[in-house]
């Protein structure tokens, strides 16, 4: 038998492959790595694209499409974090500031002093409002 | 009759509240199922990257990312606060609101400056109205908790954190416990502490491909990102049981008030006959 390497592929949301292998082919950022077992310990990020797994005993390779993320290899265990989203710096920065602008529109719509007098008013008075439905709930009340 | 016809009415209006709440019930139920699984099946990735998090920390020292740099002085504080979209799930969103303005009050009582990042319709309404600095939100997370809705708002604090605005940065949410129990709960995200990360052992460094900061600070920034993303989806859990939970005593409030209306409407019933015997009784007699 060939020699295997335990492969794990997981995604924020989910876990995608989990298992031996006895190749690893991944999109790093510098160009496309292959990964034999007894590798030396390595990490890098990966680009979006596939991932080509050779799994003993199938002739067939498994891919897997990720769309960028990170990989690990340590003696023993390959790691891929793969993303959910696609991602760039430009595109996160984007949605930084989409959600500044957001934020700050609401902001000004509501230019308020801080009250936490207020607030804690209100809170109050759903808790009060809490407690009464509980003791309406309680029989002989 | 016409007390009768009134009560016959009321049941009716109580017995179509409860057919909705019954039905919401089994909604959430329904919900809170899959929300679990997505909460366990997120699991796997917040412990790979917590492990890898932990060998760089070890592994590489001549780096070191701002985020596990604890700040000796911390002058503001920045805090993600979650919440639900949506209302009608019991004392879900109050606590963890009231949690986290009286953390609020007691970094303001410091002197600290506080910025909030709000996720979620509840939290972010509320935070407007106590005036607070928000410095982002995001609503309408829907069902799924989706990485990609939250890169932003969580880039603007981790940004803030960098920038030094500010030096500090937690997130309230509330935990799942199980499906009768939650408790809101307050961590602490920013600077990592270091405990957290657990010891790796072995010592080895890794080749970087292309240098070691681009890959650290990568790693880091998805750290934070998930657990972030963890906290929604406890949250989203929590959310879902408490509002099975609310919608089921609802339904059973529901069900009592129907049972005592019942009773209403046949003593009343029957005094009604009881009055309409006795007249034709008394209208014979007097024949």
């Amino acid at each position: 038998m060939a020699m295997t390497i335990h492969l794990d592929v997981v995604s924020a949301e989910e876990s995608i492959f989990s298992g031996l292998a006895e190749f690893v082919a991944a999109p790093a950022i510098m160009g496309e790595v292959g990964i034999y077992p007894r590798h030396a310990p390595m990490i890098t990020t990966i680009k979006p694209g596939p991932l080509r797994v050779k799994v003993p005993n199938e002739s067939e390779e498994v891919l897997i499409f990720v769309s960028g993320g990170i990989l690990e290899v340590q003696p023993g265990v390959i790691t891929v974090l793969a993303d959910t989203a696609i991602r760039g710096a430009d595109l996160d920065e984007a949605k930084a500031l989409e959600a500044k602008r957001a934020a700050e529109e609401a902001l000004k719509n509501n230019a308020s002093e801080i009250d936490y007098a207020t607030a804690q008013a209100e809170l109050a008075e759903a808790i009060a409002q809490l407690q009464a439905i509980q003791r309406l709930r309680k029989p002989g009340h | 009759m016409a007390g009768s016809k009134e009560i016959r009415t009321k049941i009716k209006s109580v017995e179509n509240t409860r057919k909705i709440t019954k039905a919401m019930e089994m909604v959430a139920a329904s919900k809170m199922r899959k929300a679990q699984d997505r909460m366990r099946a997120a699991r796997p990735y917040a412990e790979k990257i917590r492990n890898v998090a932990a060998h760089l920390s070890k592994a590489n020292p001549e780096y070191k990312h701002p985020f596990v740099i604890t700040r000796e002085k911390v002058a503001n504080v920045g805090i993600i606060v979650v919440s639900s979209d949506k209302g009608l799930c019991g004392g879900l969103n109050t606590n963890v609101l009231r949690l986290s303005l009286n953390q609020m009050k007691a970094w303001e009582a410091e002197g600290k400056g506080v910025s909030v990042c709000a996720l979620g319709n509840k939290g972010f309404g509320f935070m407007g109205r106590v005036g607070a600095k928000v410095k982002s939100h995001v609503i309408g997370l829907g069902d799924r908790p989706h990485m990609d809705k939250l890169i932003g708002p969580v880039k603007v604090m981790l940004d803030a954190y960098i920038a030094g605005e500010i030096d500090q940065l937690h997130v309230v949410y509330t935990r799942f416990i199980n499906t009768m129990k939650q408790e809101p709960v307050i961590e602490q995200l920013l600077p990592l502490s270091g405990e957290e990360m657990g010891s790796a052992q072995g010592h080895w460094d890794y080749i970087y491909e292309p240098e070691a900061k681009g890959v650290i600070d990568q790693l880091m920034i998805r750290y934070v990102e998930s657990l972030v993303l963890h906290a929604v989806a406890e949250n989203m859990s929590s959310e879902q049981s408490a509002r099975m939970v609310a919608m089921k005593s609802a339904s059973d409030n529901a069900k009592n008030v129907i049972g005592e209306l019942k009773l209403v409407y046949n003593k009343a019933r029957q005094a009604a006959i009881t009055k309409e015997i006795s007249e034709i009784v008394g209208g014979a007699a007097a024949v």
